[in-house]
């Protein structure tokens, strides 16, 4: 089975200087945002469209983008803005980098797009902070060349549609990636993120209604429109729409960001990485981004890559991160890696995530030092299953998932290394 | 405490920054006023660089510590003058990020976390993941990625620091 690559939001990327205005015009860019500028397509048909199409938020909650769109009161008085996410930190992930580096013209007419079809004429694009040395800088060239265009500014081409756009740089914190804490970061203060309801759409940054959608997301739009969104909906199956950006990492010959069509069986995925690094045998597969329960080799070799294949064999498409692991790996200390990863990160403002994600790391170190008791494996998952749905977002419940799907798949794993001093159970090459 | 004692190069990149945020809404900016800030002062806060943030966008002095201490990237200790963060994260792991960390502490003789005597390289405790993990073993150097890593590729960068 052949698979074509690179269909949507990484269109340019075969091209010399593919993040240039001049190439990105000459693969059809803009030429949806001169249609909308023309008046020739209105609002609400851009949300049909999005709806249509079946795209949901690749920056890992699978929400219908369409359907976020049209909670905007687009036709209120005031102040209103769209805001693309580009914190991209979730362990594993690292695609949204490439679409800030090397397709920045499909992110700008996207969230120009997105801003005319929710009533916003101002625009963010919050980029995290270790970002700051290339695709910081790539992106607001970017920009620059496309405000120098007259694609973007006040009365736009001579029309009566004003879209400006920002750029705003981080400074570390996993948590802004969750949007109201971007709102918060966005403001100047502590990324922490606000209880909702109210949502973003009513009372957002500065208070004002606000969409915020992911880089991934938001860089699909312009295609979409493009070509249709019978077309895009078509290239996956069913309630997965279009492409994803699979950004394949760990024990794989050939890791990469590689967008295929939704839908691709896993084990085609695998091949077109080069296999298992070193010709080694597959043992799990944690197919979202680290926040996402892990997956047993033998059940994911089954799977197909869309929401719900993954959701049925019991773990969630998240970001489309997917980090391979062999069978030299040991899933204790992969799974210590991960708990001090939320310990670290966690904001701090919910008991159950401050106090628990700490737990929960301290009583994984005590296992690998070989001082586990019998009890710990019980109580790993009682605190877990404590934290899980307790927390104001979604970090809390990131950081039980893990532990309670490591302790399903591989329970052997932990009861061998608290039965022998810390030895594990696995030969370990890593 | 004086706006003053900020250099024209820390208060031009502020109202560069301030000038995308609403005119009522400068408080945006402090992130921004605090990477000038570090990045004039060789890496790392002062409280007299905080409290000069806080004079000029008019802010409690208390929200300029809080943001500088929440974010991973602010250094609000003496640190040495090259940032050198090598991410250990579940894609480097798998990859052999524990020997490059380890060949790194063994190379410059400090622990993550510190920095060496003569104040040439801080060597951070990196937590999160910096997005590069197709790319993995990988370390962030002065902001600046460099991927596939392997102790003599890592040897390399290191001495070319000054």
């Amino acid at each position: 089975m052949t698979y074509q690559r690179n269909l949507v939001s990484l269109n340019t990327l075969n091209e010399d200087r593919s993040w240039e205005l001049a190439t990105y015009e000459r693969c059809g860019g803009y030429t949806v945002w001169r249609q909308v500028i023309a008046g020739e397509i209105s609002p609400k048909e851009i949300v049909d469209a999005i709806k249509d199409s079946g795209l949901r938020g690749r920056g890992g909650a699978g929400f219908p983008t369409g359907l976020k769109w049209s909670f905007m009161p687009r036709s209120a008085a005031g102040q209103k803005y769209i805001i693309c996410n580009s914190d991209e930190s979730e362990p594993g992930t690292c695609h949204d980098r490439d679409i800030l580096r090397y397709n920045p013209h499909a992110l700008i007419e996207g969230m120009a797009i997105a801003g005319y079809a929710t009533g916003a004429d101002v625009g963010y694009n919050y980029i995290r902070g270790e970002f700051m040395d290339e695709p910081v800088p790539r992106f607001e060239a970017a920009v620059k060349e496309a405000y120098d265009a007259g694609l973007l500014g006040k009365r736009i081409l001579g029309s009566g549609v004003d879209f400006d756009l920002h750029t705003f740089v981080g400074a570390g914190a996993y948590i802004c990636g969750e949007e109201t804490a971007l709102l918060e970061s966005l403001e100047g203060k502590p990324g922490k993120p606000r209880f909702k309801p109210p949502f973003p759409a009513s009372y957002g940054l500065y208070g004002r209604p606000t969409t915020i959608n992911n880089t991934q997301t938001l860089a699909s739009v312009p295609m979409i429109l493009r070509k249709g969104a019978k077309w895009y909906a078509g290239l996956g199956p069913e309630g997965s729409g279009g492409t994803a950006l699979f950004s394949v990492s760990g024990h794989i010959e050939k890791p990469g960001n590689y967008e295929l069509p939704m839908g691709i069986p896993f084990k085609d995925l695998l091949e077109i990485c080069g296999g298992i690094l070193g010709g080694r045998q597959l043992k799990a597969v944690i197919p979202g981004g680290s926040s996402v329960p892990v997956l047993p080799g033998e059940l994911i070799m089954s799977c197909t890559m869309d929401y719900a294949s993954l959701q049925q064999a019991g773990s969630s498409f998240g970001t489309g991160a997917v980090i391979v692991m062999a069978d030299t790996t040991c899933m204790v200390r992969v799974l210590q890696r991960i708990s001090r990863f939320y310990m670290s990160e966690s904001c701090g403002q919910c008991t159950p995530c401050r106090e628990g994600t700490g737990w929960l790391y301290r009583m994984l170190t005590r296992i690998v030092d070989g001082k586990g008791r019998e009890e710990d494996l019980e109580l790993l998952l009682e605190v877990a299953n404590r934290i899980e749905g307790r927390t104001i977002c979604a970090l809390g419940d990131a950081a039980a998932w893990p532990v309670q799907s490591f302790l399903k798949h591989f329970y052997q794993e932990f009861e061998y290394m608290v039965r022998n001093e810390g030895r594990s159970m696995v030969i370990e090459t890593g | 405490m004086s706006e003053l004692s900020l250099t024209q190069h820390v208060r031009e990149e502020i109202e560069r920054w301030k000038r995308r945020f609403p005119q009522d809404r400068e408080q945006s900016a402090v992130i921004a006023a605090l990477h000038a800030a570090q990045h004039e002062n060789g890496g790392y806060l002062t409280t007299e660089a905080m409290d000069a943030v806080a004079v000029y966008l008019d802010l409690p002095r208390i929200h300029v510590y809080e943001v500088a201490s929440f974010y991973s990237m602010f250094e609000t200790q003496p640190v040495g003058r090259h940032n050198v963060a090598i991410c250990t994260n579940i894609s480097c792991m798998l990859r052999g990020a524990e020997k490059i960390v380890e060949h790194a502490k063994q190379r410059l003789g400090v622990g993550l976390g510190e920095s060496t005597a003569d104040g040439r390289i801080y060597l951070k405790r990196e937590e999160e993941c910096l997005a590069a993990c197709c790319g993995a073993p990988m370390m962030m150097v002065n902001h600046r990625f460099y991927e596939n890593l392997t102790p003599e590729l890592l040897d390399e960068i290191l001495d070319e620091l000054d």
